[in-house]
């Protein structure tokens, strides 16, 4: 759910690359926890609670991901779910923002400012990674075989990391 | 001259291309050197002496041929792919960098298992086995073309091309021509340097496995005029012969101490040159029978002594006879090329036979193979060739900086043993090709003037050739080169016309000018609003963490100097934060959210560092506290209401206000969900207006509106300064710098007494409990209108300014305010609280300013107005 | 570019690392008993040797997680640890 004084890191921003776009206002909520007593995703892997996407970003801390306006259900659902169980619930949902990077040129653009190994033999569809993209520290994903990367990166880095992706695609838009 | 078949030149595909002004024609596949050749073109005159100089090499040990291309200087033209209508200028050793380079230079990373580095005979080989086994294969050559000095030997080509082809067919295997391994790291991180139209690439490779299959390069013999043009390495000759099918001379001397240069020799008579070849060796080579049977000549035990001409050779001396020629072929020997092996960490060995470094032992992931592993032809290693008049002035050993056998001896004579010493004495090995034909000779010179064995090698280190400054950069250009991290609200700002500030990375307003108004007047104005009507200000910017768990309040009081424990539920308190040297590392307010539930903020430059503080202390000494850090920054938008009219504002678009000073509560403003606290960073009643960040500007506009009425005034990050300032609160690294304690700052009662907190201990010791520390005051300048430059060092009266001057202490804030309707200042200063009341003097360059030292408190003492 | 193993993510580029001097720096239990000698030994004073090294490192652009690492400080070849 989202209202119209809600306003994206991005609103405003066109993509030169029809392959990169924003997906604004996901909600997304922080798990810091010990035990759990569902299965959570191992370590650079993204898994699903409830049907929400969650991913790994720690030993002890997870990101539960879910369509926009979800996060007070998310939350719900974790409390709920930890009972007495010390555990940190917090909503960041408007902390970071999402670009969807994909096609045939997503491996060679990201690969110009990430310095992980974006093979398909050594990362995924299922994979993410807590890393860095050009100059800004990002959460990188890898959401289908096509290959759909989503980088989930702070606001304030937005536009900066959008005006990156502009030049990266350039030679190939 | 060119000749009429052969080569790998297209013919059909004929260039122009002009070289210092004079148009001349090449075709596609040669070098800007094998054109220039075909066309008797000259290099440039030597750097120094000014002597004419011609083409040596064929690749990128080249010393003389450099030239300038458009905004690309000191390029060998031997490096350098002809195309049509390329304009290069001839340099003596000195190009001009053109700014911008315009061109497009960026950067990828890349992974692979196997890293081969040269794609001549053994690097192909190396490849094609990698290849062959599903592994990722990177193979990086340097010329537009695979094949290295198989390129040079036209009966290899079949092979070349069918190596060539199964390459390709290796869906994991990655071929870069025009690519040059230029860097190795450490953990086998290599650097490569790729030419691409317009511009280039850069790549940051992370091998498995490298395989270093970089060849070798030829050595000059060094003899009297060794630097006539057409005097050329002999392995050169042939490539031009083959490769390019440009036959530098007609009748040719090839001199060499092995066997190598036989080849070329073979292949100038084929084409038509007479070819005499003196071989310094005594016993006769068994090649001298092919030779001769093609019908050149060769001798045994004689050597080049000398060469005459003008500018090109017409003769050289072998002893006491003279030979008529116009090319001289030479070869002393090849030198492997171990750069990377040595960049890598890899150790290199004398080798008796061949006269060369090899590489030793590898320290990484990485083997050197064929010739740049010391595959070669054995050698009869001769450093120098006495002139028959027994001077040494013409004998070069690096032709590209005029250096000769004599400028070596007189090093060595002036008592120079090491080769790193004769080095920068003499310049050798220190101009652009860094010495790649001229080290290895200079080093046998060294050792038969010292009577020594051969020295030791010097270090190879990054980069192997030269690289343009545009391709390091990259796209790190203008906006790229930094990100600007904005808030949610930036736009309005900027729409505002407001003048922005650097804090770290983020871009913060630093004042609103009206048309026409300076800063000073802005600021004023912003400060005035602030005090007497209302002002507001984008605070999202402040770092934000929530602390979670039973033992978050333990965790508090043991990172701040004061109690959180007990800081009830709904309300908030100013803390400070010390690392364990006891010195102000932070400082920030910090909400009580719930029982188990903390909001501690930071200041904006310092957000990060707090988050890794806690979680250091958290992880590595107290992982028993059941405390969990999110770092909520960019979550909330906050805006900062502030001045005697902001609970008129706050209170037109919030459901609820806090009751109190330092108290908070949750509830909505203009309809959204929002965090209301009444903190102050001015002295004024103020409101902290806190929403989610995509709320930001939709609230910002709100509170805009709803202030319109009372004049509502934005203002930056210099209204805020001054407004703290005169309350005296510091800001942490500017009022601080890491040498600061609390003590210091006069703010003993943010100390507590009972508890204990990380860098207490310190604050006890002897230094840090010095009388005379430099201490937080005021400075009110004695002419109320002198402004104190930030930064300006402070003495006693009548201190005399003879150099070392005793200073006392230094300015460390500075502002003109409208409160006080003067100018003030904050200062670190020696025994300070001591000095109240004192004059100090601020020497500046043209004048010195008196100021009284105060209390650093200049306005409201008080704190009648935070409630309005 | 030195290869930093996380011990959770795995591999990764040094830039993703904050260093974070010596490990095995104990915070004493309690510092008021320690006289300043000692206390100043604490905050002040550390090894720097020439060969292996235990260190901490932080994965700063990753999971944040402190750990111990032993680094040569000649060939920066890090040693395995448990």
């Amino acid at each position: 759910m989202t209202d119209d004084l809600m306003r994206s890191p991005l609103a405003g921003v066109t993509f030169t690359a029809p392959f990169v776009r924003e997906l604004p206002f996901l909600a997304m909520v922080n798990l810091r926890v010990g035990t759990f007593p569902h299965p959570l995703p191992g370590p650079n892997r993204v898994g699903t609670l409830d049907g929400r996407d969650v991913l790994w970003l720690g030993p002890d801390e997870w990101l539960v991901v879910g369509p926009p306006g979800d996060a007070p259900a998310i939350e719900t659902l974790l409390h709920q779910a930890l009972g007495d169980t010390h555990g940190s619930v917090v909503d960041v949902s408007a902390n970071r923002t999402t670009l969807a990077v994909s096609g045939p040129h997503a491996r060679d653009t990201l690969a110009k400012g990430c310095p992980l190994d974006l093979h398909p033999s050594v990362f995924g569809p299922g994979h993410c990674a807590q890393t860095l993209l050009a100059r800004a520290q990002v959460v990188l994903r890898q959401v289908d075989a096509d290959p759909t990367y989503h980088v989930l990166v702070r606001g304030s880095f937005a536009p900066y990391l959008a005006e990156w992706l502009a030049d990266a695609t350039r030679e190939f838009w | 001259m060119r000749l009429p078949s052969g080569g790998r030149i297209d013919r059909t595909t004929p260039l122009t291309f002009t070289v210092d002004g004079v148009t001349h024609t090449g075709y596609r596949g040669d070098t800007l050197a094998s054109a220039m050749l075909a066309n008797n073109v000259l290099a440039g005159p030597s750097i120094h002496l000014g002597r004419p100089r011609g083409i040596v090499a064929a690749g990128v040990e080249e010393p003389n041929a450099l030239v300038q291309v458009g905004p690309e200087p000191m390029l060998p033209a031997t490096t350098v792919e002809l195309t049509d209508g390329i304009e290069a200028t001839t340099l003596s050793g000195r190009g001009r960098l053109a700014t911008p380079n315009d061109g497009y230079f960026d950067k990828t990373y890349a992974h692979c298992d196997v890293l081969v580095v040269g794609g001549g005979r053994a690097g192909l080989a190396a490849a094609v086995e990698a290849g062959r086994s599903g592994a990722r294969v990177f193979l990086a050559d340097e010329q537009p073309e695979l094949g290295g000095s198989l390129l040079s030997t036209p009966d290899t080509w079949e092979w070349l091309d069918t190596v060539v082809a199964e390459l390709a067919s290796f869906p994991e295997t990655r071929v870069l021509t025009r690519a040059t391994v230029f860097g190795y790291y450490d953990h086998n991180y290599l650097s490569i340097a790729q030419r691409r139209p317009g511009g280039g690439r850069l790549w940051h490779v992370r091998a498995g496995r490298v395989v270093l299959a970089t060849g070798a390069h030829e050595r000059p013999l060094v003899f009297a005029g060794n630097d006539r043009p057409g005097v050329m390495l002999a392995g050169a000759v042939r490539t031009y012969l083959n490769r390019y099918a440009v036959r530098p001379g007609r009748r040719a001397v090839v001199c060499t101490n092995n066997d190598s240069a036989y080849a070329t020799a073979l292949d100038l008579l084929e084409s038509g040159a007479e070819v005499l070849v003196a071989d310094v060796r005594d016993e006769e080579s068994a090649l001298a029978a092919l030779v001769r049977s093609a019908g050149g000549e060769v001798r045994a035990g004689t050597t080049v002594t000398g060469t005459t001409g003008s500018p090109w050779v017409t003769s050289v001396s072998l002893g006491s006879e003279t030979a008529d020629c116009d090319l001289v072929a030479v070869s002393g020997g090849w030198n492997p090329v171990v750069h990377l092996h040595s960049q890598a960490g890899g150790t290199l060995r004398y080798d008796d036979a061949t006269a060369a470094f090899v590489p030793d032992v590898a320290r990484q992931a990485h083997v050197s193979v064929g010739s740049a592993n010391g595959e070669l032809d054995p050698v009869h290693p001769l450093w120098t060739i006495p002139a028959a008049d027994g001077s040494w002035d013409t004998h070069f050993v690096d032709q590209q900086r005029d250096a000769t056998v004599a400028d070596v001896l007189r090093a060595t004579g002036a008592g120079m043993r090491s080769a790193e010493h004769v080095k920068r004495y003499t310049t050798i090995g220190t101009a652009h090709d860094q010495g790649k034909t001229a080290g290895v000779n200079t080093l046998g010179v060294i050792a038969e003037a010292l009577g020594a064995g051969t020295p030791g090698p010097t270090t190879y280190r990054p980069p192997y050739t030269p690289v343009p400054f545009a391709l390091l950069a990259g796209r790190d250009r203008g906006a790229l080169l930094d990100p600007a991290r904005v808030t949610p609200i930036h736009a309005w700002h900027v729409a505002r016309g407001a003048e922005f500030e650097n804090v770290g990375q983020w871009r913060r307003p630093w004042y609103y000018p009206l048309p026409g108004e300076t800063m000073t007047e802005a600021v004023l104005r912003e400060c005035r609003a602030a005090r007497e009507g209302v002002g507001v200000q984008d605070a999202s910017t402040l770092g934000k963490i929530e602390l979670v768990g039973p033992d978050a309040g333990e965790f508090l009081n043991r990172m701040y100097t004061n109690a959180f424990a007990k800081l009830p539920v709904g309300t908030a308190r100013y803390g400070m934060m010390c690392t364990a040297d006891g010195m102000v590392f932070d400082d920030g307010v910090v909400l009580r959210l719930a029982e188990d539930r903390y909001l501690a903020t930071t200041t904006t430059g310092n957000a990060a560092a707090v988050l890794d503080h806690f979680e250091e202390w958290l992880q590595t000494e107290w992982p028993d506290l059941r405390v969990h850090c999110t770092s909520v920054t960019e979550q909330w938008a906050t805006i900062a209401v502030v001045g005697p009219l902001s609970g008129r504002v706050v209170g037109a678009l919030a459901a609820d206000l806090p009751p109190k000073f330092m108290a908070f509560v949750d509830t909505t403003v203009h309809g959204v969900p929002a965090r209301v606290a009444r903190i102050s960073f001015s002295g004024e009643l103020a409101y902290e207006v806190n929403v989610a960040g995509w709320h930001g500007l939709a609230v910002w506009e709100a509170v805009m509106a709803a202030g319109e009425e009372f004049g509502i005034t934005p203002y930056g990050t210099e209204t805020m300064h001054v407004l703290r300032a005169e309350k005296g609160y510091p800001i942490v690294g500017q009022d601080t710098d890491g040498t600061v304690t609390p003590l210091d700052l006069g703010m003993d009662w943010i100390v507590s007494k009972r508890k204990s907190f990380v860098g207490k201990r310190s604050l006890r010791r002897p230094d840090t409990a010095r009388p005379d520390r430099k201490q937080l005051v005021g400075l009110l300048p004695v002419d109320p209108d002198d402004l104190l430059p930030e930064g300006a060092q402070l003495v006693a009266p009548d201190t005399p300014l003879d150099p070392p001057v005793p200073m006392l202490g230094h300015v460390t804030s500075s502002y003109r305010s409208a409160a006080l309707g003067r100018t003030f200042a904050l200062a670190l200063l020696r025994s300070g609280r001591d000095r109240l009341g004192q004059v100090v003097h601020a020497p500046l360059a043209d004048r010195t300013i008196a100021a009284i030292v105060t209390e650093p408190v200049f306005y409201d003492p008080e704190g009648t107005r935070r409630d309005g | 570019m030195l290869l930093i193993r996380c011990p959770w993510c795995g591999p990764r580029n040094e830039v993703e690392f904050s260093y974070g001097g010596a490990a095995d720096v104990v915070y004493p239990p309690d510092p008021d008993a320690l006289s300043d000698a000692e206390w100043g030994e604490y905050v002040f004073v550390r090894d720097n040797p020439r060969g292996p090294f235990a260190e901490r490192w932080v994965h700063t652009a990753g999971c944040r997680r402190w750990f111990r690492a032993v680094r040569n400080t000649v060939t920066h070849e890090f040693r395995e640890e448990s």
